[in-house]
């Protein structure tokens, strides 16, 4: 499935300054492991060791956050886009 | 009914005239209290645009002196008044642009063991602080003691606003539904590390401002149970869902947080 990946600014080190990545993939899991692959240091920024998304990192698959359905086994499909988005706290 | 003065029919004309607002909205705004935890980059406009509707009363915190590097997007502040306390700067601004409006400050570091008594009289509470530890203790004050909040944060070129109406909080998601616990000091840098383009808080402040006046006023759709993320680089902006997490350590079917905590202030980039 072709999905589009929103990738926050402080992210943006690691995929050259992209804000948006096109990725293949069936499943969240499967997208974060593609994004690995092309950008080495993604994977580790959203997941802790253990697999799972951090707590202080929301995933959105289009909008609706993806610990509210299957969570990184949630499923895509051809056009979705997913959103990553982490806790700030600038004031 | 309410008297405005002459100067106070002139001064929110353009208030008055929008049928969504009226004398009557503008009477609740002078009549409602504000408070705004933070006099910088998201605290200065936000403050300023209450200041200039006439909410009848401004509460400020903020334990900061004014610096230099706070000029480039704290635009209650001025060159002049460097070195002098935010919230006796904001106070200044603020009274020469409307003095429909009683400012009451607050020179001291918001804590577990000050905040009730600094947040129980306000109507509404607006979120503009600096890092992780404060924006917990807020959230976790302000569903306690029912009083709405409106919270905002910026970094870079990023914005995030929502609305928690802990005036409901049955149905309301909290900050906590939203990110559960701090992330370790470390991990996501401050504005002072990453940097923040100034007119972000510009955005977001405003955009803070104006969920109050709509809460205050009572008219269209908050940002309850949405969050609001603006990426200026694009500019573009997305509202995503925010649901009441029943596993929520706050707000939750079994809450583990039953009383005010503080987490350590510390922080340094790695994100």
């Amino acid at each position: 499935m072709a999905i589009t990946v929103r990738v926050p600014t402080p992210l943006r080190r690691l995929t050259d300054g992209q804000g948006e990545i096109e990725v293949n993939a069936s499943t969240v899991r499967e997208a974060i492991e593609k994004l690995e692959e092309m950008y080495p240091g993604f994977k580790e920024r959203i997941l802790d060791d253990k697999g799972e998304v951090r707590r202080f990192v929301n995933l959105y698959l289009n909008d609706e956050d993806i610990r509210f359905l299957k969570g990184t086994e949630t499923e895509l499909k051809d056009g979705d886009v997913l959103s990553i988005v982490p806790a700030i706290a600038g004031g | 009914m309410f008297q405005f003065t002459e100067e106070q029919i002139k001064r929110y004309a353009r208030h008055i005239i929008l049928p969504e607002v009226g004398g009557k909205g503008q009477e609740k705004l002078l009549k409602s209290r504000v408070l705004v935890i933070g006099a910088g980059g998201l605290g200065s406009p936000a403050l300023f645009y209450l200041a200039a509707a006439g909410v009848g009363t401004l509460g400020i915190v903020d334990y900061d002196v004014v610096d230099f590097s706070n000029l480039q997007r704290q635009i209650l502040h001025t060159t002049q008044r460097v070195g002098i306390s935010k919230v006796e700067s904001a106070s200044e601004t603020l009274k020469a642009l409307n003095p429909d409006v009683k400012v009451i400050t607050y020179n001291t570091m918001i804590n577990k063991d000050n905040i009730v008594d600094i947040i129980k009289d306000y109507d509404l509470v607006l979120d503009g602080t600096d890092n992780f530890p404060t924006r917990f203790l807020i959230n976790d004050a302000c569903y306690f003691e029912r009083i709405p909040l409106v919270s905002a944060a910026m970094l870079r070129f990023e914005g995030q606003c929502t609305v928690f109406d802990f005036r409901h909080r049955d149905l309301s998601p909290c900050y906590r539904c939203l990110f559960p616990e701090p992330p370790p000091p470390g991990l996501i840098p401050s504005c002072q590390e990453a940097g923040i383009l100034g007119s972000i808080g510009g955005i977001m402040g405003c955009i803070q401002a104006t969920e109050a006046i709509k809460m205050i006023l009572g008219i269209g759709e908050p940002l309850v149970g949405k969050l609001l993320i603006m990426d200026a680089l694009s500019m573009e902006f997305k509202k995503v869902k925010l649901r009441k997490d029943p596993s929520c350590p706050l707000c939750g079917d079994e809450p583990k947080i039953t009383g005010l905590i503080e987490y350590d202030q510390s922080c340094e980039a790695r994100f």
